[in-house]
């Protein structure tokens, strides 16, 4: 991968009257002059497909682009990562300088019962999962019960990663929860979907963000240091005809290859980003790349390892969990990644953090999803 | 049977047709490939493991284990928020092939992994019936 991250902006409100489009454009505007950047700089963009359909369509219109490369690539929260992938292997070839990710949604505003709400795509196969009461919840509640049943998992250790993100949103003055919360709180919120509790699931914000990558000969001009990105991979995990291990994510998948073209090793990490839609996610993705076995990830949780100051620190920004999910979370995982290598995190702040990685994860592990990884290192 | 069925109905196509028709004679159709003897479910075009053409289709005894299971406690899904708490799981049929569904004829405080349960239907509507699974 021949590309830096020159510039990131996370919309800083968790609740806002502005549009979807205005923030994705606020947001955009900031991460370019953040790169040292302007508008007319950008020839590659990057989002995901809204209500019509058209991926970046409405976007690029509305900020009055001219883009020699477009992708709306959707694949849930995983999607900006994905599109990171895209954009860093566009730039490599030569097919586009600058690219610009960007995200915007409403989903606060708007009551959006992101979790809850029956999970119909209005496709073939709604009629044989979404017509039975089946919520993004439910789907994430099958995979953590197996896990419980196959490695007597335990809701305390599930908890253990809802209470170190909470403990590191109270160190982010952005996040929307910064209270900080035991694991007894955790298991006392009310029951959603068995074994999951309100705790164990993410909130729901308004919010948005922007990611400009660059060609490396650009570095030179840019203000701050770039981001490389030395390792990216995708991939999907799905129902696989009526045989599936429900345990195993796609991060088993990508995790070999992420690792393998970064030539590094998991010890060598400062910080791990992991989509944090519900506990679970985080679980099953921390034992799916390979921090430890499968089947040991309620154990690896365990005793502050993921909390700052452990020897993994995870979504340092207090996550979805407790931070900021307007639905789709994989943009922040990328912008909390850069502040982190670039020192920028205050109380936060990793000390001399120099390699981290990002992990997406979209649609629901209980029946398909995507992941995404990407291995991020200071220039 | 329900005249008023609040929940969400299956959009049947002509490409499931015989899967809906089998559950409206409460018959549990599986698909099999003539080409390479694997069954699969959800029915489809193609085999989803040789992406052969000769698929048959099979009545299955409904037979099968819990897989995994949630209790939905809270919910706005469609029709499903005064029915709380129901139960969802994935049940693997003797045939080997999981099915997404609801758990009923149970406190679903007794739900369990390895369960066996068995199929049932209710017919929702005068044209649908629905696959359940209630304990063997």
């Amino acid at each position: 991968m021949n590309a830096l991250i020159a510039g990131v902006h996370e919309f800083p409100d968790r609740k806002t009257a502005r549009s979807a489009l205005e923030i994705q454009a606020l947001s955009a505007r900031a991460a370019l002059a953040d790169a040292g950047l302007t508008p007319r700089d950008v020839d590659g963009y990057f989002t995901v497909a809204g209500s019509g359909g058209t991926g970046p369509l409405p976007i690029v219109d509305y900020l009055n682009l001219t883009p020699r490369y477009v992708d709306g690539t959707s694949v849930g929260g995983a999607s900006f990562v994905v599109h990171a992938h895209h954009a860093a292997a566009a730039i490599s070839q030569g097919r586009c300088r600058v690219a610009l990710i960007t995200y915007g949604s409403t989903a606060r505003s708007a009551g959006v019962p992101v979790g809850t709400r029956e999970r119909i795509a209005g496709d073939y196969l709604d009629q044989f999962e979404g017509i039975y009461g089946t919520s993004t919840v439910g789907l994430y509640g099958l995979v953590a019960q197996r896990h419980m049943h196959e490695y007597g998992t335990t809701g305390a250790q599930l908890a253990q990663i809802a209470v170190a993100c909470r403990r590191h949103a109270g160190l982010n003055p952005a996040a929307l929860y910064r209270d900080p919360i035991t694991v007894e709180d955790v298991l006392r919120s009310p029951m959603i979907s068995s074994p999951l509790h309100l705790l164990d699931c993410c909130v729901i914000t308004d919010g948005g963000g922007a990611v400009v990558l660059v060609h490396p000969d650009m570095a030179r001009d840019l203000p701050k240091p770039g981001v490389r990105i030395l390792g990216a991979s995708e991939a999907v995990a799905h129902t696989a005809a009526g045989r599936r291990d429900y345990l195993v994510s796609a991060a088993a998948q990508t995790a070999p290859r992420a690792f393998g073209e970064a030539g590094i090793s998991h010890g060598d990490l400062d910080l791990a980003m992991v989509y944090d839609s519900f506990t679970i996610t985080v679980l099953v993705t921390l034992e799916d790349l390979g921090f430890c076995k499968k089947g040991e990830g309620g154990r690896f949780v365990e005793g502050g390892r993921i909390e700052l100051g452990g020897d993994l620190p995870i979504n340092t920004d207090g996550g979805g969990l407790s931070s900021n999910h307007p639905g789709m979370r994989g943009i922040f995982l990328i912008i909390e990644a850069v502040r982190q290598l670039r020192g920028e995190c205050g109380e936060r702040q990793i000390e001399n953090c120099r390699l981290a990685l990002v992990h997406g994860t979209g649609g629901a592990l209980g029946s398909r999803h995507s992941g995404a990884t990407l291995v991020l290192g200071r220039a | 049977m329900t005249a008023d069925y609040k929940k969400p109905l299956p959009e049947i196509t002509a490409e499931s047709r015989p899967f809906w028709d089998g559950c409206r004679r409460h018959e549990f159709l599986v698909q099999r490939c003539g080409d390479c003897g694997a069954f699969q479910h959800y029915p489809r075009g193609v085999c989803a493991r040789c992406w052969g053409r000769t698929l048959e289709w099979r009545r299955s005894a409904g037979r099968g284990r819990i897989y995994t299971f949630t209790v939905t406690h809270r919910t706005q899904a469609r029709g499903f928020k005064d029915e709380t708490p129901y139960a969802l799981a994935w049940v693997e049929l003797e045939e080997g092939v999981q099915v997404l569904g609801n758990v009923v004829g149970c406190d679903p405080a007794r739900i369990a992994i390895d369960m066996p349960v068995r199929v049932t239907f209710e017919d929702v509507t005068p044209e649908v019936s629905l696959p359940r699974f209630e304990p063997a």
